[in-house]
């Protein structure tokens, strides 16, 4: 299949997904937000949903892995020194900024969210200028 | 069971389509984000669909009036554009930029076994948690304390 095919086809799964989930529990599908109800100082009321939410995401490659024999999953691109920095920096972004690329970037982008429109055209941005200080800079 | 039954199918629809659309390859990632370097667009139409799709979907979804399986939709309400999503945007960017992972595809990932996204995990794991303690001691402060 070619790559923009493939592409396409995930991302309208995603789309589908945060259709899916707005329609059934009335909820936002932003990831960051789905961990961060789980996480301390206090566990969200909807766990169980939240939970079974990850339990689809972690379910979803090892079916796929097994029916066609492929995930997807492909290796980290830089070592500790930075993975470690960098997942911090995700996590506290999408929690102070109330949500990540799906969270802003598709539901409320397509909510027409102007809070989400600022947020995803600065992280698209800033990820763009990060890319480029790491790889024509440095 | 309801609220089961949305999260497995839901997320399990959201994990096939990160591991179809590239997002859980941060060479992929970081190739849509190298604009002056060898540019993969793959990117442009996994949020091209992804939004399409939403776009539709929310509309059909909303004019139903409410949720299948809960009272009320649960929108966020907040519209001001502050300081905590502006920096929050800015932090995350950088992370996105230097890992090539954002939290659905970290997490879809932890499926590989592989070691390094375990810790890149449990560092983001570490930043949600920091950041939701430190909001929590910020609103448990009484009002009029630190107003002299």
């Amino acid at each position: 299949m070619h790559p923009f095919l493939s592409a396409a086809i995930g991302g309208a799964l995603i789309g589908f997904s945060v259709v899916l989930l707005m329609f059934l529990s009335g909820r936002i599908g932003g990831i960051s937000g789905i961990v961060g109800g789980l996480l301390p100082p206090k566990l969200a009321d909807n766990w169980r949903l939240r939970l079974a939410f990850i339990a689809g995401l972690l379910l979803a490659p090892l079916i796929l892995n097994a029916v066609v024999g492929f995930n997807g999953i492909g290796a980290p691109t830089v070592g500790f020194a930075i993975l470690i920095p960098a997942g911090f920096l995700i996590g506290a972004g999408s929690a102070l900024g109330n949500g990540c690329t799906s969270g802003h970037g598709i539901c409320g982008v397509a909510r027409l969210s102007p809070r989400s429109v600022v947020a995803t055209v600065t992280f698209m941005t800033v990820a763009v200028v990060t890319v480029f200080v790491m790889r024509h800079v440095i | 069971m309801t609220e089961i039954l949305a999260g497995l199918i839901a997320g399990f629809i959201f994990g096939l389509g990160l591991c179809l659309s590239g997002l859980a390859d941060p060479s992929v990632v970081q190739g849509f984000l190298d604009v002056a370097g060898a540019w993969n667009p793959a990117l442009l139409f996994v949020m091209g669909a992804g939004l399409t799709v939403t776009l539709i979907g929310y509309r059909l979804v909303f004019g139903r009036g409410r949720p299948l399986w809960a009272p009320r939709f649960n929108l966020p309400t907040s519209t001001a554009i502050d300081t905590p999503l502006i920096s929050g945007a800015v932090i995350f960017g950088i992370g996105w930029g230097l890992a090539g992972y954002c939290p659905g595809p970290a997490v879809v990932s932890l499926a590989s076994g592989r070691t390094e996204v375990f810790v890149f995990v449990t560092a983001m794991i570490t930043g949600m948690i920091a950041v939701r303690w430190m909001r929590a001691s910020l609103a448990a402060v009484p009002k009029g304390l630190g107003q002299s």
